[in-house]
């Protein structure tokens, strides 16, 4: 009742939108869960997920959460994504500690402040801590310049995760996704 | 005043082998232990706040199963915002059980916010719980159990208990081991046997 309850009106991705092909790398590998804390940059393919009845959505209070879920996703057998961006991924440090202490697999997909042309100067701590953040807590970190590559990358992410239980994240840069005025 | 251990004990008694077990880590941890140590239970030994969270995976995922949560009221509290999380998404085969001493117990037994003003099934009552319980007395054990394996979810109880330590009663604490043990055990997926190997 829920799930159902949950689904938006069909979607369709508006021409051009990269976001399409990142859904498309979602649905080859057989994501049922999708954990986020809302990003403009993720609007559309959050709404696509909300869409898709095969998929799962879950909107969290706290980055944290996600992992822990997705965690227990795997325990159920079932594959699974976090959307978030940069902000959120300080949030999570001591919580990913759960993935490399018991080889879960983990893949987000991370929208970048903080850098490329950023107009709010308390996104920069957080938004260039990032990368390293996540090398340190035992990432594999690929990072996108181009809607191409955000795609390939997702794919490429996913195999890696889920066929060698590692946790990886796919950075989609500022310069890709358009910097805000906000 | 319930003790604890005999507690969880009798929740967990003759339990049903659709059960699937996500223990917080620290006394919860040695509690679901020592109440039997079946491969149906996950032990958190870290990722504090984790514990309910990691439940509503569970629980999405395996919508046949029932998946308890057992944790302490520390946990639970550095988790508060998975109870929105939790009450917004509803799975209807998740309970979270909180045993609550009111206590940090692991680290001097310093008074936590449920012994001063949090009411934790209040809290998930207005987070969209569909039924709560706190409970205080021995007597009341067998009701709290029916709400925990029974009820449609996402539901909550508390056992009040009191604080101090009890002898530490330790399981696997290698991750890999838990996770591999626990998703062979609950497996579904028959493609992969030994033996099927080409």
């Amino acid at each position: 009742m829920a799930m159902g309850s949950m689904k938006a009106q069909p979607f369709s991705f508006a021409a051009g939108d990269w976001r399409a092909d990142i859904f498309t790398a979602l649905k080859q590998q057989n994501v049922q869960q999708m954990a986020y804390v809302p990003d403009a940059g993720h609007a559309s393919l959050i709404k696509a997920c909300h869409a898709d009845s095969s998929i799962n959505c879950s909107v969290l209070t706290t980055e944290e959460e996600g992992v822990a879920l997705l965690a227990g996703a795997d325990l159920g057998g079932q594959r699974g994504v976090m959307l978030m961006q940069s902000s959120g991924v300080g949030n999570c440090v001591n919580m990913f500690s759960l993935l490399n202490s018991c080889g879960f697999p983990f893949v987000t997909l991370v929208t970048m402040r903080g850098e490329w042309g950023e107009f709010n100067p308390w996104q920069i701590a957080m938004g260039q801590a990032t990368e390293e953040t996540f090398r340190r807590s035992g990432f594999i970190v690929y990072r996108a310049d181009t809607g191409e590559d955000a795609a390939a990358m997702t794919g490429s992410a996913m195999r890696l995760a889920y066929d060698s239980n590692c946790p990886v994240a796919v950075l989609l840069s500022q310069r890709l996704i358009g910097a805000k005025n906000f | 005043m319930i003790e604890r251990r005999e507690a969880i004990a009798a929740i967990l008694q003759d339990r049903p082998d659709n059960l699937l077990v996500i223990s917080g880590l620290g006394s919860p941890t040695y509690d679901v232990a020592a109440a039997g140590d079946v491969a149906q239970n996950f032990y958190l030994w870290g990722a504090m706040g984790g514990a309910a969270s990691m439940g509503l995976g569970l629980a999405l995922a395996r919508p046949d199963a029932r998946v308890l949560v057992i944790t302490g009221d520390g946990e639970m509290l550095m988790g508060m915002g998975s109870l929105a999380t939790l009450g917004a998404k509803a799975p209807h085969n998740l309970a979270v059980l909180v045993i609550d001493n009111e206590a940090f117990g692991e680290t001097g037994g310093q008074t936590s916010h449920t012994g001063k003003t949090t009411n934790l099934a209040a809290v998930a009552l207005a987070c969209g719980f569909k039924q709560v319980s706190t409970v205080h007395k021995q007597q009341e054990l067998a009701g709290l159990r029916q709400l925990l394996l029974d009820v449609t979810g996402p539901v909550l109880g508390v056992i009040k208990t009191a604080a101090g330590e009890l002898p530490r009663v330790l399981p696997e604490r290698d991750g890999h081991i838990i996770r591999n043990t626990f998703k062979t055990a609950i497996s579904t997926n028959t493609n992969r046997k030994t033996g099927d190997l080409k």
